[in-house]
């Protein structure tokens, strides 16, 4: 069986930063990724960055990437399996990959979690048929492949997904009808609302969608008002004549490997549901850990400062040096409370209390 | 109410207006209503017009005697909450985040648009820079009547057909 000291799973924000310490620090360290490009969501990502300086603030998604893979590339002990999927994970730390339809195990004696987190679909008349999109996919043709997705979306969900995919699709000029908020709120910053609306895209709440129409792909769609209880109002339909409708209602981790080998899983609605238990990112078995939206799901800012504290902790659990790591771990720590002291991190202020709690 | 539209009231753009007296010079005017955890605004302002401060949650602030109007800040804001406004001769002039194509070429009457995207009067285009610092967003520099300077936002995206 082949072997590597460290196996990161997921090449994100969060993998790429935890590969970093752990090789910086002098271990051996696989970084898997099932994609052949590295960088996870970041790659799609067009738009500037918020957060602060140490995340590499007011950049681009893609242009942090190549600053952190970069950081990967001089290290001796650094190999990359791209294009690979991890399927299966033991709990004596073996992993089955499969790469060009050949399977093969690796065993480790510490492995990382950055799977990052899979998108919600929702329930609704038609849902399958093609033209009918999740915001990710829409992503990926545009800003990886370059391909128009259509030319007249209805975009469903405005947290900070929905509000930039829209604000993407118009940059590459297609028209977005509207943007539907099931809630009475818009769920993202109101700084990409605005710079949306400006644009004369309306935000409607208290609205979803019922239904997809057409016969071989979309032609229209009709939306509808909710009541309190989020239940679509007989009468208030709204027919949009678009040819795509795209999703964007939220994530949820991906922790299936994680609980192939036994580790506990807990259900925290405010870290995006089932979520892996963790004390300082370590999963309950030993020598495993989690970060990054696997953890909870949140920001590349904070997914890059979590791999980094999980890099650094891995490393010492395998006993070796990490230059001043009291200190680097303190003011990891600090820079996390800092991105999650405002609303925006009420939720998973809460959701992290829940899990002190467990463990 | 701008937490379901995306549309600030009136009364919420004129208090992050500067005097008109003090826009006899430009200075930027931040538009950024919700605390989110981000600073880029005071961290790129060569100038320390800008406070975010220890908790980066915080709502910029704004000093506007220290604000030369540089427009730094502008294309350093990943909210593209920010412009530069100024009154001359009757006019306001607005220095905007754009990132579209086409650009717009100076000297062009363009549209411009309020904060619902309506068109609401012609501009003029005075300039527009985009160099490597920016990183690919434009600024647009345009000038309409100053009675549109708190409805005037940005200039209407054509896709050059
Ligand atoms: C439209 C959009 C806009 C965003 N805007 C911002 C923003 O402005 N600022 C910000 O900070 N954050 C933003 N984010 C969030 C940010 O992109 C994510 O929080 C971040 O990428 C999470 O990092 P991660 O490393 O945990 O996971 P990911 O980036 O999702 O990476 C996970 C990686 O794991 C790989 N993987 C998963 N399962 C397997 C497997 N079984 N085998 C092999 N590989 C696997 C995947 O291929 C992927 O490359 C945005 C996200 C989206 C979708
Ligand atoms: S315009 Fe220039 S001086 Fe004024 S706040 Fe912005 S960066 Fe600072
Ligand atoms: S950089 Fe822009 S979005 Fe970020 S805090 Fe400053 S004004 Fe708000």
């Amino acid at each position: 069986m082949q072997k590597s000291e460290v196996v990161v799973v997921g090449a994100g924000p969060a993998g790429l930063t935890a590969a970093h310490e752990l090789l910086k620090a002098g271990a051996e360290v696989t970084l898997i990724d099932r994609n052949a490009s590295l960088g996870g969501q970041l790659i799609k990502q067009t738009h500037k960055f918020f957060g602060s300086e140490k995340q590499y603030a007011a950049h681009r998604g893609i242009d942090i990437l190549e600053r952190l893979t970069e950081n990967l590339i001089p290290y001796e002990r650094f190999h990359l399996l791209s294009e690979t999927t991890v399927v299966g994970f033991y709990h004596d730390k073996v992993l089955t990959c499969l790469k060009d339809d050949r399977y093969f195990k690796l065993q480790a004696d510490s492995v990382i979690f950055a799977t990052g987190a899979s998108e919600h679909s929702i329930p609704f008349e038609n849902n399958d048929l093609p033209g009918v999109y999740a915001a990710g996919a829409v992503q990926t043709l545009m800003n990886e492949y370059g391909i128009k997705p259509g030319q007249r979306v209805l975009m469903v969900g405005s947290g900070n997904i929905g509000l930039i995919v829209s604000y993407q699709l118009m940059q590459a000029g297609v028209d977005v009808a509207a943007v539907l908020e099931a809630s009475e709120r818009i769920g993202g910053y109101l700084v990409h609302a605005s710079k949306l609306r400006r644009l004369g895209v309306e935000i409607r709440t208290n609205m979803s969608i019922k239904s997809a129409i057409g016969e071989a792909h979309v032609e229209a769609a009709e939306a509808w008002r909710l009541d309190e209880d989020w239940q679509g109002i007989e009468g208030s339909e709204e027919r949009y004549d678009v040819d795509t409708i795209c999703i964007a209602v939220g994530l949820s981790p991906l922790t299936e490997l994680l609980e192939q080998a036994g580790a506990e899983v807990e259900y925290i609605s405010e870290l995006g549901g089932n979520v892996p238990v963790l004390k300082d990112y370590e999963t309950t078995i030993e020598g495993v850990y989690a970060c990054g939206d696997l953890a909870n799901i949140e920001e590349a800012s904070s997914a890059m400062v979590e791999g980094r504290i999980a890099g650094i902790r891995a490393a010492q659990a395998l006993d070796y040096t990490v230059e001043n790591a009291e200190m680097r771990l303190k003011a990891l720590d600090d820079e996390l409370v800092d991105l999650r002291s405002g609303p925006p991190g009420d939720n998973v202020r809460r959701g992290l209390k829940k899990m002190e709690g467990l463990t | 109410m701008i937490e379901k539209t995306g549309i600030p009231s009136k009364a919420q753009v004129k208090a992050e207006f500067p005097t008109p007296e003090e826009l006899s010079r430009p200075k930027a005017v931040i538009e950024c209503y919700k605390e989110i955890p981000c600073n880029p605004c005071e961290t790129s302002c060569p100038f320390d017009a800008i406070t975010v401060g220890e908790d980066i949650n915080a709502r910029p602030q704004i000093d506007f005697d220290a604000c030369t109007g540089c427009g730094i800040c502008v294309y350093s804001c990943p909210g593209l909450a920010i412009m530069v406004a100024r009154l001359k001769n009757g006019e306001a002039e607005m220095k905007v985040p754009y990132e579209f194509t086409p650009l717009p070429e100076k000297g062009e009457i363009v549209n411009v648009v309020d904060r619902r995207g309506d068109v609401i009067t012609e501009g003029r285009v005075l300039n527009v820079s985009k160099s490597a610092k920016q990183d690919r967003t434009a600024l647009v520099h345009f000038a309409v009547d100053e009675k549109y300077l708190y409805d005037a936002i940005s200039i209407e995206v054509s896709y050059g057909s």
